[in-house]
């Protein structure tokens, strides 16, 4: 039917004219408009980097150029007590990092562990039970956790090792909490990674007479490696700002110390408990926590960009 | 397998050697097997555990001490007037109000009466002059035009005022169970005066109630409508803008455009950005920067000298909003590139124009995944605390949030703030909240995969 | 049929009684009675779903790694059947080792491909003595010899499929299976693995699937041809000396296949 109309040749009355005018093109300006407000939206997501880049930028220039604050004092002292005008970033770095290492003692194991039993030995039907659950795990906040952290976790150290040793906050508990935290992530990124190791190469080691273990471990895991590794990269830069864990159950105050059982503060948790405090604008704390934040924000995006990185070059090795 | 088979018995192990090293290699599989089982059976555990925490919080014996016992109040009024009333419920107002006169200060039964009359015909503590002149004023009490204050009203005046149940210890739901005979013994010994109750934390009543300073009486109120407020501002400003940049990136960018990478890099990156940055931005922009809007001054909505503050609802809206930005561009992304590109040629090659092929054909196939991503987003939203303790929240309102310019406080930061007190019953409290919150999660996400499997299910009806 | 291999009067490598393999409920592949003579070349040909790779897989139990397949009949290997309750599939395929359509080095050095099968398989030589041999023998030796700690995955496909095939033979197999080991090659490299087939003859039992007739006809001893009847289960249609069944076949359908009329 619709063939025919096109076929008809053109009325008489219809000249070459009227023709090139019929299909000459149209400006729609609805449709530019259209267009126009979707990229501004997308625009959105660049001003927000751009506001978040500016207002810590700006703040942080702020702290560092007030008389008190050295910036080399910044990045080498081991002391934080505003009062007394000390500003050494150590004592808050050293707590954030001592939690995500404890997270990662904890999340890395058992997140590859289950990472492996769901890839390559679960049956369809036990992934399908086990899946999500772990999103469930995912999907709990944070504040949760910390509740767990602090009315659960805490006293199960205490009673292991001794009231006397282990401070009611301490970075041990809260570090280990934060471990369970990135658990999921984990374990889904690496699965991903497991996943798209091409079966070709586990038949060809049971061809040559591996066990599953065998398998798993010295063919499957190696070449999921690079996968596996920036599954690490991002876990570490969740850990590094996860807050409310730490601002639950690992004490407040900045405190230069090693002893996972003694309380400490975490760059997050240092900013959540100043900003949540009553606050006025411009006063040498107020900008402080913005030299944190920046601070914090250089760290997480250096690490998901290296995470990145791994990861394009994986896909490369078999696409 | 005989001998007369191995090919290279020098150097590969044959007979009883080879039976051992199998079977060791064999038993190492199955330790490895059981240890990522393990691992993986950890995750069940954990969340058991986790969940279990919370319930042996929100339930279990406590002892309530009152100030005047309410047997005692119930017991004179029976005495007195030869009645035999089981409970402080079932007293007369009369008789509920005579209570309160004997038992409270003048000054705060004025109060109380302006707030609200106890009878229609005649007043208990205020002075019938002077209410007639509060009433002519400018500004009459709220007493002067309010019905009377019902009987269910002034016992639970009664109880706040007269009573004052506190609890002085609650114990954990495991214990109260399997050692209840021991914690009747410690209760009696060390609060001899206290009554010992099984206590459900969690109730309708807490659910209903505002915020308080007393752990008894406080609720989740103010904070499940400031979680609501917020939640709405949240989504009505990141779900247009996150569905329109993925439309953009999917279907109109040029990959080839530096800009267009310059987008999508960045997207990516900011899905990796800690909460508690997003907090910072919102901190300094939405709160100071654009205070005159965010506090509503700009509208008029509050006198500017007065209350002017910009850490409303609509800030904290708002950064959450750019917060999960990022995460609804991405999800979107992926549900609007499933959408088989024969159905776009289908539609341009009827002369249809790109934005009628993307309206009509490509947004109603992607939605149901846009919505999923959309709801999965929303109750990380919901669950987010640092930011809005960044941004200021009010620790402590009993106001119920009114619209995009009231102070507020979100569930998260109510669980945030009864966590950190050190009276074990504000960990109570906490336990019932959190309920609240994962009551919350839960029917969303149940909403997600009732989402995904429906539009799942319409999928293999149309293959 | 058991005339003509025993005209050849020696003892048979592998041999299957009434084999049926199923996939679940559906039968694969159906009553296959098959004799393979050790150190020789036994092609199986036919059309494809014929069931030809999973009769291939059934001898170093492959199959067992589809979790709904099992098998009913017999495999025996040096008199013992190969899918009796105490036969460890791991231990088989040490000793049946497999080549596979595709080549799949292990994203590992040249040398580590050769080295890891055996070193699971605790070997105890010089390790450097057994990568040589075996790369001499899949002659590919010469083309890495300056560079075994270069990834496998950075030789061509040809070279790829003789490293899969040294990393076979380092762990001293007895019989080596291949799957199509040429059809994702190019022709001279196609040639290549046809050359090293025959030298590896001298030592191996082998078995090849292969889609190309004239492959089957140049370097097979023996030849298989199965089909697949109404049910698509996969069944033997005949089996002989591989030059009577390309010039004089004793059963219609082979001779249409092999004239190419079907398949």
């Amino acid at each position: 039917m619709e063939s025919d109309t096109v076929l008809r040749p053109l009325p008489r009355s219809m000249d070459a004219t009227s023709t090139e005018k019929a299909l000459a093109k149209r400006p729609r300006i609805g449709e530019t408009i259209i267009e126009g407000l979707l990229f501004l939206a997308g625009v959105v997501s660049i001003l927000t980097t751009i506001g978040i880049v500016w207002v810590l930028a700006s703040q942080a220039l702020l702290f560092f150029t007030t008389e008190e604050v050295s910036i080399i004092k910044f990045f080498t002292g081991t002391e934080w007590i505003p009062a007394l005008g000390q500003f050494g970033i150590w004592s808050l770095v050293t707590a954030t990092l001592m939690i995500s290492a404890i997270a990662m003692l904890v999340a890395l194991p058992a997140g590859l562990a289950t990472a492996i039993y769901l890839s390559e030995y679960a049956s369809p039907r036990t992934r399908g039970t086990l899946k999500p659950i772990l999103e469930v795990l995912a999907g709990i906040p944070t504040v949760v956790y910390g509740y767990f952290a602090l009315t659960f976790m805490t006293p199960l150290l205490r009673q292991i090792f001794g009231v006397d040793n282990v401070q009611v906050f301490n970075t041990a508990s809260a570090g280990m909490v934060v471990g369970i935290l990135i658990i999921p992530m984990v374990t889904s990124l690496s699965e991903d990674a497991l996943h798209s190791v091409p079966n070709s190469l586990r038949q060809a080691a049971y061809g040559l007479g591996a066990t599953k273990l065998e398998t798993a471990i010295r063919v499957v895991v190696p070449a999921a490696l690079s996968g596996i590794t920036a599954a690490f990269v991002v876990a570490i830069s969740r850990a590094i700002g996860e807050t409310m864990i730490v601002a639950i159950a690992a004490g407040a105050g900045p405190k230069f110390t090693f002893n996972p059982f003694e309380s400490a503060e975490t760059m997050t948790g240092h900013i959540v408990r100043i900003s949540g405090g009553d606050l006025s604008y411009d006063s040498i704390d107020y900008n402080s926590i913005f030299a944190i934040g920046l601070l914090l924000f250089l760290i997480t995006l250096v690490l998901n960009v290296i995470s990145r990185f791994i990861v394009g070059r994986f896909r490369e090795e078999y696409e | 397998m005989s001998e007369k088979i191995e090919r290279d018995p020098e150097n590969y192990p044959t007979g009883a050697a080879q039976q051992s090293q199998i079977a060791k290699r064999h038993r190492t599989g199955s330790l490895g097997r059981t240890l990522f089982l393990l691992a993986t059976a950890s995750a069940v555990i954990v969340l058991t555990v986790l969940l279990l925490t919370i319930i042996n919080q929100s339930f279990g014996l406590t002892a309530v001490q009152s100030e005047v016992p309410e047997e005692v109040l119930v017991q004179r009024y029976n005495d007195e007037q030869k009645q035999s009333a089981p409970d402080l419920d079932s007293l007369p107002k009369p008789a509920l109000v005579a209570i309160l006169q004997e038992q409270i200060s003048r000054g705060l039964g004025r109060r109380l009466e302006r707030d609200q009359r106890f009878f229609e015909d005649q007043l208990v503590f205020e002075d019938p002059v002077l209410w007639q002149e509060v009433c002519a004023s400018a500004e009459p009490s709220a007493g002067c035009t309010l019905p009377a204050r019902s009987q269910e009203n002034v016992v639970a005046l009664v109880q706040e005022r007269v009573v004052v149940p506190t609890v002085v210890e609650s114990w954990f739901l495991f214990d109260s169970i399997f050692n209840r005979e021991e914690i009747i013994l410690e209760a009696a010994e060390k609060y001899p005066d206290a009554e010992l109750v099984f206590r459900s934390w969690m109730t309708g009543e807490f659910v209903a109630s505002p915020q308080s300073s007393t752990p008894e009486l406080a609720g989740v109120r103010t904070a499940l409508l400031g979680t609501l407020w917020v939640i709405a501002i949240t989504m009505i400003v990141a779900f247009p803008l996150g569905v329109g940049a993925a439309i953009y990136l999917e279907e109109y960018a040029d990959q080839e455009k530096w800009y267009n990478r310059v987008i999508q890099t960045n997207i990516n990156n900011l899905a990796g950005v800690p909460s508690i940055i997003y907090g910072m931005l919102g901190l300094a922009i939405f709160v100071r920067a654009l205070e005159s809007i965010t506090s509503g001054a700009a509208f008029g909505v509050v006198d500017a000298g007065k209350t002017a503050n910009g850490r409303t609802v609509l800030a904290a809206g708002l950064t959450l909003a750019l917060l999960i930005l990022p995460i609804i561009i991405i999800s979107s992304q992926e549900s609007i590139r499933a959408v088989p590109s024969s159905l776009r040629k289908a539609s341009l090659g009827l002369g249809a124009t790109r934005w009628q092929t993307i309206w009509n054909h490509v947004l109603p196939n992607a939605l149901p995944g846009i919505l999923t991503g959309t709801i999965l987003s929303m109750s990380r939203a919901i669950g987010e605390t640092a930011p809005l303790v960044v941004i200021g929240a009010s620790t402590f309102i009993t106001v119920d949030p009114s619209g995009p310019f009231s102070k507020f406080t979100v569930l998260p930061i109510q669980i945030f703030q009864w966590t950190t007190r050190p009276q074990s019953v504000f960990r109570n409290i906490a336990a019932a909240a959190i309920i609240v919150l994962l009551i919350l999660l839960v029917l969303l996400n149940a909403t997600a995969v009732y989402m995904r499997n429906r539009s799942a299910k319409k999928q293999g009806q149309l293959s | 049929m058991t005339d003509l291999v025993e005209n050849h009067n020696g003892k048979y490598a592998v041999e299957t009684r009434d084999m049926n393999i199923y996939y679940g409920a559906f039968r694969a592949v159906k009553d296959i009675n098959l004799q393979f003579k050790a150190r020789r070349i036994t092609a199986l040909i036919g059309p494809s779903g014929c069931g030809k790779s999973t009769v291939l897989r059934a001898f170093n139990r492959m199959n067992d790694l589809v979790p709904t397949s099992w098998l009913e009949g017999e495999v025996f290997f040096h008199g013992k059947n190969l899918y009796d309750n105490d036969v460890d599939p791991v231990e088989v395929r040490r000793r049946v080792g497999m080549v596979f359509q595709k080549p799949n080095p292990f994203p590992k050095t040249i040398y580590d491909n050769v080295a890891w099968g055996a070193k699971i398989n605790g070997y105890k030589g010089d390790m450097d003595i057994l990568v040589e041999q075996s790369l001499r023998q899949a002659a590919l030796w010469d083309e890495v010899k300056d560079k075994l700690g270069q990834s496998g995955l950075s030789l061509s496909g040809g070279q790829q499929q003789r490293l899969c095939i040294a990393r076979t033979i380092a762990v001293k197999p007895e019989i080596i299976l291949m799957d199509e080991p040429a059809s994702a090659l190019d022709p001279i490299s196609t040639l290549r693995i046809e050359e090293l087939i025959q030298d590896l003859k001298k030592d191996y039992t082998i078995i090849i699937v292969t889609h190309n007739m004239q492959q089957a006809a140049r370097s097979s001893d023996f030849t298989a041809f199965f089909n697949m009847d109404d049910d698509r289960a996969g069944y033997l249609v005949e089996y002989s000396v591989t030059n009577e069944l390309f010039t004089s076949p004793q059963n219609e359908l082979t001779e249409q296949y092999i004239t190419g009329r079907f398949g």
